[in-house]
């Protein structure tokens, strides 16, 4: 009996050490963001104005200005999500539903299983492997020089792997019950595929391609490979423009000497940060406003 | 084994809605039907009765080829609907499907409006006329339209469990489905729900075939015109409701519907 007792007091020890483990881990998480943040905001927010965010480069940090990284980064980013979000979605559809056939055969099923394991090892690919294949491909060999096409379609590549990962979460988390209540209506598989089971995998569909651009935003090697200049004074008008993004542009002011493009660095991380944490907002809200639809 | 087939009560005049001869079906390696031969008539009610894992809810995807859908289903035999052999070569499972209906165990509306649940159907089909009269007309049939009519657009998720069931009914009802196949349609629903679409059943099947999949004795009881007992993947029997609650041919019927297992 006391033997019961006295483990069972060892446990409930257990108990409290584990609960102060745990709560010790998210308050370093969490101090070393704040300090992060702190330290960027006390640098960096007297030089945020709106003069620096509608300024072309400078060599003089007071007057420099983060327009041309801003649209560049813009136009990439829609670009990256025009390319991706068709292809990853149509993909996922394709090994879904069609790859395995009506009557699956162990050649097939096996080339499926294949096809999916290396789709899934992409997405773990680091980003400057697609850089340098992006600058190998699309701006050597199809000729498309340094533009904001190249870094685009670079930046989709890298991308599509995690879109087609998450889009297939999202069709299989979509009930079979509801795809059978359509065919037995004499629907078509098509039918059932658009009208049925991608409308109600949208949310998840579109969550998942707003947290991957959100990546793609945040990238600086494979546009540095893809040659991403760092001292544009105008603005792209087409896509094979050449262009710059809001990292390559903070990682070239972090490196310069002079203490005030340090400054000039931090400003423009607070804006990158804030352009992040409203793609991350866009995706929780479209994430709870799909979740209460899809109660079934 | 002995299948009950040419009972003169089954035949007649109703006869000839779906004529099954020697169906078999396999799970892979696994058989899950074997040699069903039985005939389901016309504008009645069939229940098909049997322990869990007795094969008649697959027996009812027979009826429409819904086990198409399952990759590793296979059928031998025949299985015809008013004639027309549901199995021949060049047969359409869309077109068989639009013409059979079928109701599922758990409530299964989209997730869209009611009046888009309802209209589903004759759209994907390709109707272009007023989908406002047919959506109206299958609520009223399904007895939904009081309770609905002044929320068509909401979502169909915010019904009561019940009520998206006979909803699910209304969907079916507006192809203009000849049979209605219901696979333990109230298996989720509580006693007034269940109430309710057994009522629907007795006044729908004045112009359908209603072929229903029950683990509930009662509700066959009460419900149906004809009942067959399903055991171990093999039809036991087939008769009228009547005869095989009172006086069942086979002494594995009896012990089923006397509560003696299953």
């Amino acid at each position: 009996m006391n033997d019961i007792a006295a483990r069972r007091r060892r446990r409930r020890r257990m108990d409290a050490a584990s609960h102060w483990l745990f709560l010790l881990a998210i308050v370093v998480a969490l101090a070393v963001l704040a300090i992060l943040l702190w330290d960027l905001l006390s640098t960096g927010l007297p030089r945020l104005s709106w003069s620096f965010l509608t300024s072309h480069a400078s060599r003089f940090a007071d007057r420099t200005g983060i327009l041309a990284p801003l649209v560049g980064s813009f136009y990439v980013i829609v670009l990256t999500a025009a390319f991706a979000l068709p292809v990853g979605v149509a993909t996922a559809v394709f090994l879904e539903f069609y790859a395995e056939g009506d009557r699956p055969s162990p050649l097939r099923q096996s080339l499926t299983q294949f096809l999916k394991l290396n789709i899934d090892n992409l997405a773990g690919v680091p980003s400057i492997v697609y850089g340098l294949f992006g600058l190998a491909f699309f701006v050597r060999w199809m000729q498309l020089g340094r533009s904001i096409l190249a870094a685009a379609l670079t930046l989709a590549l890298m991308v599509l792997p995690v879109i087609i990962v998450n889009t297939r979460e999202a069709i299989r988390a979509v009930p079979p019950s509801l795809a059978h209540g359509a065919y037995a209506l004499g629907a078509s598989k098509t039918q059932v595929i658009f009208t049925v089971i991608l409308p109600a995998a949208l949310g998840g569909i579109l969550t998942a391609t707003i947290l991957s651009v959100s990546r793609a935003l945040g990238e600086s090697a494979p546009l540095l490979a893809v040659g991403a200049w760092v001292y544009v004074t105008s603005l792209p008008r087409t896509p094979l423009d050449s262009f710059t993004v809001l990292p390559v542009q903070i990682y070239y002011w972090a490196g310069m000497p002079q203490k005030a493009f340090q400054e000039v660095a931090s400003a423009g991380i607070l804006v990158l940060l804030a352009l992040l944490l409203s793609l991350n907002g866009i995706a929780i809200w479209l994430r709870s406003k799909y979740q209460k639809k899809a109660e079934w | 084994m002995a299948v009950v087939m040419a009972n003169p009560a089954v035949q007649g005049s109703r006869a000839g809605g779906f004529v099954v001869r020697n169906l078999d079906l396999f799970y892979g390696a696994h058989q899950a039907l074997h040699q069903i031969s039985m005939t389901i008539p016309e504008r009645a009610v069939t229940a098909i009765i049997g322990p869990s894992g007795c094969g008649k809810s697959t027996f009812l995807r027979c009826l429409n080829r819904m086990n198409d859908l399952v990759p590793d289903a296979r059928i031998q035999g025949h299985v015809s609907f008013r004639g027309e052999d549901l199995y021949a070569p060049g047969a359409d499972p869309m077109a068989i499907r639009y013409r059979i209906g079928m109701i599922f165990q758990k409530p299964n509306p989209f997730p869209k409006s009611i009046y888009e649940n309802v209209a589903f159907g004759p759209r994907i089909n390709g109707y272009d006329g007023d989908l406002d009269d047919i959506v109206e007309a299958s609520l009223r049939r399904a007895a939904l339209w009081d309770e609905v009519k002044d929320r068509l657009r909401k979502p169909a998720l915010a019904l009561s469990g019940g009520q998206q069931q006979r909803l699910c009914i209304a969907r079916a009802l507006a192809v203009n489905p000849e049979v209605l196949l219901m696979d333990e349609p109230t298996s989720a629903l509580d006693p007034i729900a269940t109430g309710k679409i057994e009522e629907l059943m007795t006044s729908l099947k004045q112009e359908y075939t209603i072929v229903l999949v029950t683990h509930s004795m009662q509700q066959a009881a009460r419900v149906s015109d004809y009942t067959a007992f399903f055991l171990d993947g093999r039809l036991v029997e087939m008769d009228r409701t009547e005869r095989i609650f009172s006086a069942p041919s086979d002494r594995r019927t009896e012990d089923y519907i006397t509560g003696r297992f299953g």
